[in-house]
């Protein structure tokens, strides 16, 4: 066999295989967690992960009068226009997230966890699950 | 020398043929799997429901966390923690209220503070409601156990009988019980735990009979 040769039958085993892992794996379908919350404001654009926020583990450790009456967060997904810098100066995640409550901001990866391009929503909500036009992923 | 070469390249078409072959094959491959999958299962279209096996999946498998990323795989998979709390019919399938009840969870009220207990107020709203669903009682006990009075009033709900205009539509559209029922608090699937208290059914007749008797005249 010549080099060549080799070089083509390995290339076209290897596409082969791309192609039965790409199209053998099944569609992607979130099964999310009721109530987690995929924050997109800003990550996309930054080059990071957008934010999962897990309403289930924060309500185990807080009732929801902590962060939506004291901490001033809105009932709304991507509503509260929070960045890096508010963290930081101790608003919103950051009156917990700062070493103290709960792990500090350079855990980066553990809260941009979520998959780059997913849109801003709350998972598994009504809204995502009406059946008729504007039930696939709507905001809010 | 040169029959040598002659036979090389004879091979090396053959290779290529075989190569192609296992191409094209591995092509219709997956094409007949998504085919036979569509047209094997009736219930293919809008299928919902799962089986419990497949609820609540670790973050790495839900479909919103990236596989790939470092986070997916440090963070605590919720079945670890679901498995000490009662169980619940949708939503994530715990009982939060009763959680909080049998203080199998003790969430702080006060970020700091992990003493701070909460202002309850035992205050049951009636709200009649049309036809024949059962009337809805509305439990300020449960609902103060979790929040403040300024998270719903008056934002969401005025303080005043009589005021509020509430219907399933906006509800489903995530208004008023719906800025939390359907999201996080248990959803609206879950009717009879709102709509909990049996109508007289001769007084709900009679009160049918009388607006039909309005609309008469």
């Amino acid at each position: 066999m010549t080099p060549d040769s080799f070089r083509t039958v390995r290339l076209t085993t290897i596409l082969a295989l791309l192609i039965l892992t790409i199209g053998l794996v099944p569609l992607h379908v979130a099964r999310a967690e009721y109530g987690d919350v995929v924050i997109n404001n800003y990550s996309d654009e930054a080059g990071m992960r957008p934010v999962v926020f897990p309403h289930w583990f924060h309500r185990i450790r807080f009732r929801c009068k902590v962060c939506h009456a004291d901490l001033g967060f809105k009932f709304q997904a991507g509503g509260n226009e929070i960045d890096m810098l508010k963290i930081i100066d101790g608003e919103y995640c950051g009156a917990c997230h700062n070493g103290d409550i709960a792990w500090s901001v350079e855990n980066c990866d553990l809260c941009h966890s979520g998959s780059t391009g997913s849109a801003t929503q709350v998972h598994e909500s009504t809204l995502q699950k009406l059946v008729s036009p504007g039930g696939s992923g709507a905001v809010k | 020398m040169n029959r040598g070469s002659h036979v090389l390249r004879e091979n090396h078409v053959i290779l290529i043929i075989m190569a192609l072959g296992i191409l094209l094959v591995s092509i219709a491959v997956v094409f007949w799997t998504f085919s036979d999958a569509q047209a094997a299962d009736p219930n293919a279209f809008n299928r919902l429901m799962q089986p419990p096996s497949k609820r609540n999946p670790p973050p790495s498998q839900d479909g919103i966390h990236d596989p790939q990323g470092p986070g997916a795989a440090a963070l605590q998979p919720p079945k670890e923690s679901f498995s000490k709390l009662p169980g619940g019919k949708s939503g994530n399938y715990v009982d939060w209220v009763k959680a909080l009840d049998e203080s199998k969870i003790q969430p702080r009220y006060d970020r700091l503070d992990p003493e701070a207990k909460p202002i309850v107020m035992d205050l049951n709203i009636v709200r009649e409601v049309k036809g024949s669903m059962p009337d809805v009682v509305y439990p300020h006990k449960q609902h103060t156990e979790w929040l403040d009075c300024s998270n719903c009033h008056p934002a969401i709900f005025l303080p005043q009988k009589g005021a509020n205009n509430i219907s399933m539509a906006a509800i489903l559209l995530g208004e008023k019980c719906g800025v939390c029922h359907g999201k996080v608090a248990f959803p609206v699937s879950e009717c009879r735990r709102c709509h909990s208290k049996t109508k007289d059914k001769t007084a709900a007749a009679s009160s049918n009979t009388r607006q039909v008797e309005k609309q008469a005249k």
